[in-house]
């Protein structure tokens, strides 16, 4: 019975006051949504089904950053050293252990770890050393800057481990992708539909388990120290502890990004923790509003297909645009545009019975 | 007994000598205020009874037990809990969430909602207990403010500046909100400019001046007190 109870109350924070979205409007939207995305293998083709993987690649690390920058208050600017550390690892161990058993799996998880513990390391001095607000966001680009100059300095025979070789600027390649043992025959999970529904349902897991870790007690210290730190630490709480285990869940989920885009292409090179790179998960959940999970991960989506057709379509300014898009957000919706867009149909949708009543 | 004892405590601001030697002892059950002229070093003497400054030399006690070197959060744990002058309440959550995140510390989950309830009868906020707290009006953030503090069930109560601000209608609700709890067996330290409010509430007053304690006794001895009224107005001509 208990066990019920609990499992209920926690079902029950995946609305509240740290979400946009409640009752039936939402929910039934965001099933439309759920099986949209199910179906939508079925008509589309091979090409664009891995397309779509690639995206949903990059949420994870937007999820995290909307978690540590729009939750909790801290920019970090060098997410990407975390994407890179859980890529690298993962190429390392999958090259050199293989396919089989499941290996990929473990090479995931300790990938997952690999960030985590990098976050840990870094967030201890960040956090116990009281660095905070712009310091935060130089140090953490310093960091991924810095991993980036080390792993293209590793061009030479000598830069192995293992059977890995580093390769430099030139990548590491040729990692085998994620593979799920099963009965009879193994399950690749080649950049096609296998992929796309297993990161799509880690996906949907990864949203509504940080729905649940944001309406949370957790979630609710963690929105108070962003909003008055010290008035956080005068109720009682160490502050440090919140932002580190906030810091640590954000990269984790950072390291989970890195993985399945190493997996996705089988192909992961230093440029992926340089600036640019570095720069860009500022801008998907700028622009989308980093204060709320759903906005930041609708506007990662479009952010990201929309760079994605500038890129291909010749503009050599996609870059450019994205600098632009960041600068009028900021200007004009600070909080977000989707967020801006969202608030304002709440508004219009609450107001429309109130003049029917008047 | 003395709830809180602080011992030749002395800080140094580079060449600025704040506080200067302060040995204060707060006694279980009084309700005490500190008083001075702007630059006393008040403000200083309660940052560094809460943690948020390091003394340069000295000792503070608490409950017997040495806390000049223990962490901030780590005092209110202990059963401190302070009430600042500018409202530390938090804008972008609604006023049950910030009663809330005072109380889910130490309260148990299963009675969190009817404390929070009491409590919002107490501070007069049950009507607004949706608002964002960012829109309530002035007092109304104050008692808010003042309802986090004591949410924390503290054994020892710091105010600064509890009456800022206020209407004289809200500074004396005020009085009568912290009487209520000094009642209920909590200790009270407020410092405070508004002398109305000081004679309604203080047993005992504690003038410091250039960081030093410069007199201290009832209200009634402060008040007769010459050399008090010199630097006070001595203050009023330099401003």
């Amino acid at each position: 019975m208990q066990g019920t109870n609990s499992l209920m109350k926690t079902l029950g924070l995946l609305q509240g006051p740290q979400t946009l979205g409640k009752g039936k409007p939402f929910w039934s939207a965001f099933t439309l949504v759920v099986a949209l995305a199910c179906a939508y293998p079925l008509f589309a083709d091979g090409y664009d089904v891995g397309n779509n993987v690639y995206f949903f690649n990059w949420a994870f690390m937007a999820l995290g950053l909307s978690l540590i920058w729009g939750y909790g208050g801290t920019l970090s600017f060098g997410q990407t050293a975390f994407f890179g550390v859980a890529g690298y690892t993962y190429g390392v161990i999958s090259i050199n252990f293989g396919d089989a058993y499941g290996l990929t799996i473990f090479a995931l998880v300790a990938s997952v770890a690999a960030a985590a513990l990098l976050a840990a390391a870094l967030g201890y001095f960040l956090f116990f050393g009281r660095i905070s607000g712009v310091f935060l966001g130089i140090v953490t680009l310093s960091v991924t800057l810095v991993l980036e100059r080390f792993m293209a300095q590793t061009a030479g025979p000598e830069w192995r481990v293992g059977a890995a070789r580093l390769n430099g600027y030139n990548g590491m390649g040729g990692m085998p992708s994620l593979t799920i043992p099963w009965f009879g025959s193994d399950i690749v999970l080649f950049p096609d539909v296998q992929l796309y529904y297993f990161t799509l349902a880690l996906l949907i897991a990864c949203y509504l388990g940080l729905r649940i870790l944001v309406n949370s007690r957790f979630g609710n210290v963690l929105v108070a120290i962003r909003e008055n730190p010290q008035r956080a630490e005068m109720l009682g709480y160490d502050i440090r502890v919140y932002q580190l285990v906030t810091f640590i869940i954000g990269s984790a989920l950072a390291g989970l990004s890195g993985v399945l885009y190493t997996s996705w292409g089988n192909y992961i090179t230093p440029a992926s923790m340089g600036m640019t790179a570095a720069a860009l998960p500022i801008v998907w959940v700028a622009v989308g509003g980093r204060s709320d999970l759903t906005t930041t991960l609708i506007g990662a989506m479009l952010v990201l297909a929309g760079f994605q057709a500038l890129t291909i379509h010749g503009s050599q300014y996609a870059l450019v645009v994205m600098g632009a898009l960041l600068v009028l957000t900021v200007l004009i919706a600070p909080r977000g545009l989707v967020f801006g867009l969202g608030t304002l149909v709440a508004g219009l949708v609450n107001r429309k019975p109130k003049r029917q009543g008047e | 007994m003395a709830i809180l004892e602080t011992r030749a405590l002395n800080k140094w601001f580079g060449g600025l000598h704040v506080t200067g030697g302060v040995d204060f002892a707060l006694q279980r059950g009084e309700i005490h205020c500190l008083i001075g002229p702007n630059g006393a070093g008040k403000s200083t003497l309660f940052r560094l009874i809460l943690g948020e400054h390091l003394p340069t030399s000295g000792q503070i006690l608490y409950e017997g037990n040495d806390i000049t070197k223990a962490k901030s959060f780590e005092r209110i744990r202990r059963g401190i809990s302070v009430k600042f002058q500018v409202p530390g309440i938090f804008k972008a959550l609604s006023v049950r969430q910030n009663l809330q995140i005072a109380l889910q510390h130490h309260c148990p989950p299963a009675e969190l909602d009817g404390e929070i309830d009491r409590l919002l009868e107490f501070l007069k906020l049950t009507e607004a207990r949706h608002q964002l707290a960012g829109n309530l009006s002035h007092g109304q953030k104050q008692w808010l403010e003042i309802g986090m503090a004591v949410g924390l069930k503290p054994r020892l109560l710091l105010l600064d500046e509890p009456t800022a601000g206020m209407t004289p209608d809200e500074t004396a609700a005020t009085g009568e909100m912290v009487q209520a709890l000094n009642r209920d067996g909590v200790t009270v330290l407020a410092v405070e400019h508004d002398m109305a409010f000081v004679r309604q509430i203080a047993h005992k007053v504690t003038v410091l001046h250039f960081g030093k304690i410069f007199a201290q006794g009832t209200i009634n001895e402060i008040v007769a007190d010459e050399r008090v009224a010199a630097i006070y107005l001595g203050d009023a001509t330099h401003a």
